[in-house]
């Protein structure tokens, strides 16, 4: 839908007027009523086909006694953030829910009610997220300005209730938090009957550390080396998208170098990630010779990255308003050089991979996110494009790949063969744009170093991470520190895509399913 | 399929860290063959870690630094570990898991902690929902710090563990 057409809908159907309407760049603020908020976020929901993207409270209290609600949408065609915004009054504990009516909205309501306290009516999971009922008391809400912690860790004598498939041979086997792996922690429950899956339910949370409180009352510069931790294996994309919203937020503009060498660790950190996921299928179906190989990739990409930004991981690289890497003349020639190499193994690594029958037997219907179920739930990233969906931010907001031959890759049937064929296919379109990008760099040579912000204001940051969106929205005071900071990474709704995919699939098959999605347990659980 | 040994002489060989890997690889297979025979089961443990410790974790055992080849395994279950190792800044949801896989352990046995988080919550220290380490759970024997630490960093972290044993035990 158009936005002349959005407005015309909005004004007839929900009442509400033009100047409720605040634009900031590429967001617009909406401000609902009670009565209305339902309807609007219906509307846009609908009208721009969107899953809810963020969705979030904050605490408004001392400033206008009222808790604020944003439910942000994403319209792909008027490339606008489009946010439902509610003011909840202090006495009020609950607002209208919409997770009835969208799903996608589910899991950020159940986080609105144990952060803030407010219960959104009429949502059917009123169970907790990621305070776990085990260990956290009732009427603790950490995300209100006025929390302070429980003196002890204590029950709420509450258990969690799993969705309980029932019959004869039903059984469940419970996975986690300790995985057989390294890796990060999680449970999932499975019921079977005989070999296939009749229901995965996972049961998240266990790697929260609080980090939204955590950015509050901090100077923007400090926050950011705390954004690299939030997911370490897509440090950039949080650093990134921080840093983005940090500088919306302060009317900051970085120059073009900026943005071309962010760009590029951007695309370095997602073709490691890649390179490494591929490897991570091949380990799961037993195939140790592309698994090593792909991890010599990964590996040869994590030094051309402490090569070019002194961290493999790429940490510590990204500031406010700036993004400097190594630029000396040998380096260039080392990341030419190694970027062939990195092409030339991972044509092999597919070569190999894609001529092994066997292989492609275990991946191929594997694991199937219909496009539908994906769009519901509002899967995003490399799981939703594997899915059949057009979402990549790189494409809507192109920034410095308008002048490179970036292109969006799509596949259409969902299973972890087409996600297998997506990761190929970006990790391809990655090496292309990372050739053109260096070349952009060695003509110009601009430094300039991390800007001090000192602004009250409030903006939204994304970047398209290795998985898919990662999204930031902050709100600075006057001297620049931090009031509110909302993350969301891709895993956060695209873990739900994973427990949707398993049924009808058999347990062995499971790791694959669950690799060829890789998503953050920390980025997650935050 | 002779490629990966082209892939092998072309690439990792020359590799940033060959030699000083090779020099403690070899320190480290003697003193692992003294103290257990045979070789070092290590079981790891994610507290809430961003991630990055378990990827560097899982270099370390890539064909390039092959830490397997000194001796060392990780492990799927604590029951089969001689050591655990831990990372993450323990979050409240992960103590209990932590304390039990512990003790779920055959002793004797010791415990090392990667990464900065895991000495004292890092940059999550003072969070609501962090316990600050894991010395707070279960005894730490050593500490290997970094955000996050190498490959060659942790495989010297477990040499010396492995060289302090005798002293500890004796």
């Amino acid at each position: 839908m158009q936005y002349p057409e959005f407005l015309k809908l909005l004004f007839e159907k929900t009442g509400i007027q033009e100047r409720a309407i605040r634009e900031n760049g590429n967001e617009i603020y909406i401000a609902a009523t009670a009565g209305n908020f339902r309807e609007l976020c219906l509307l846009l929901h609908t009208g721009f086909s969107s899953p809810v993207m963020l969705y979030f409270a904050e605490d408004n209290i001392e400033l206008r006694g009222a808790y604020t609600l944003y439910c942000g949408f994403l319209g792909k065609k008027i490339k606008k953030w489009i946010f439902a915004v509610l003011d909840i009054p202090k006495e009020s504990s609950s607002f209208p829910g919409i997770s009835k009516d969208v799903v996608s909205a589910q899991l950020f309501e159940r986080e609105i009610k144990e952060m803030f306290g407010l219960t959104p009516a009429g949502s059917p999971d009123t169970r907790r997220l990621r305070l776990h009922d085990e260990i956290w008391p009732e009427g603790f809400y950490p995300l209100r300005k006025e929390f302070i912690g429980p003196v002890a860790r204590q029950s709420t004598g509450k258990e969690y209730i799993f969705d309980r498939i029932e019959g004869e041979g039903v059984f469940e086997v419970p996975v986690g938090p300790v995985h057989a792996g390294i890796i990060g922690p999680g449970h999932f429950r499975f019921s079977v009957a005989g070999e296939p899956i009749i229901n995965l339910e996972l049961r998240l949370g266990f790697a929260h550390r609080g980090a939204e409180k955590l950015f509050e009352g901090k100077p923007a510069a400090d926050a950011l080396r705390l954004a690299e931790c939030v997911a370490g294996d897509a440090a950039f994309a949080h650093s990134l998208a921080f840093s983005l919203a940090v500088e919306k937020a302060a009317g900051l503009e970085v120059n073009e170098e900026t943005g071309i060498n962010r760009a590029l660790c951007l695309e370095l950190e997602r073709l490691y990630n890649h390179a490494g996921s591929i490897g991570g299928m091949a380990v799961d179906v037993a195939f140790s010779y592309p698994s090593a190989l792909a991890a010599i990739i990964k590996e040869n990409i994590l030094r051309l990255n402490e090569r070019l930004c002194k961290h493999r991981y790429l940490k510590g690289v990204n500031g406010i308003g700036c993004c400097e890497l190594i630029k000396d003349k040998e380096a260039g020639r080392y990341f030419r050089e190694n970027l062939g190499k990195i092409e030339e193994d991972i044509k092999l690594m597919k070569k190999i991979l894609y001529s092994s029958v066997s292989f492609m037997d275990r991946v191929d219907t594997t694991g199937i996110v219909h496009k539908k179920t994906a769009e519901d739930f509002g899967v995003t990233g490399l799981a939703a494009r594997a899915a059949g969906i057009d979402l990549d931010l790189r494409s809507i907001f192109p920034g410095v790949y308008k002048n490179t031959s970036f292109e969006m890759i799509k596949s259409e049937k969902g299973d972890a063969l087409s996600r297998l064929n997506v990761r190929f296919g970006e990790a391809e379109v990655s090496l292309r744009v990372l050739g053109e990008l260096i070349n952009k760099i060695a003509l110009n040579g601009q430094i300039c170093g991390p800007v001090t912000v000192k602004k009250a204001g409030s903006g939204l940051g994304f970047a398209e991470g290795w998985r898919g969106p990662v999204i930031y929205w902050v709100n600075l005071n006057k001297n620049g520190v931090i009031e509110r900071c909302k993350i969301v990474d891709a895993s956060f709704n695209n873990w739900q895509a994973l427990a949707l995919c398993a049924p009808g699939n058999i347990i062995p098959d499971f790791p694959v399913c669950n690799k060829s999605f890789d998503l953050s347990y920390a980025g997650g659980d935050l | 399929m002779n490629n990966i040994l082209n892939i092998a002489s072309s690439r990792i060989l020359k590799g940033i860290a060959t030699e000083e890997l090779d020099l403690y690889g070899a320190e480290l297979k003697t003193e692992i063959q003294k103290k257990f025979s045979r070789s070092l089961f290590i079981r790891e443990v994610d507290t809430g870690s961003c991630g990055a410790c378990e990827s560097e974790i899982i270099s370390a055992g890539n064909p390039v630094y092959d830490i397997q080849r000194f001796g060392v395994d990780f492990v799927a279950s604590p029951r089969h570990a001689d050591a655990l190792l831990v990372t993450g800044p323990v979050s409240l949801n992960m103590a209990t898991a932590l304390k039990r896989t512990y003790e779920a352990m055959p002793s004797p046995k010791f415990v090392i902690t990667a990464g900065d988080c895991a000495l004292d919550g890092g940059p999550f220290k003072g969070s609501y929902y962090v316990e600050g380490g894991a010395g707070r759970i279960i005894p730490v024997d050593l500490h290997i710090p970094g955000c996050p630490p190498k490959p060659l960093d942790l495989m010297l972290a477990i040499l010396s563990a492995v060289k302090n044993l005798n002293n500890k035990k004796a």
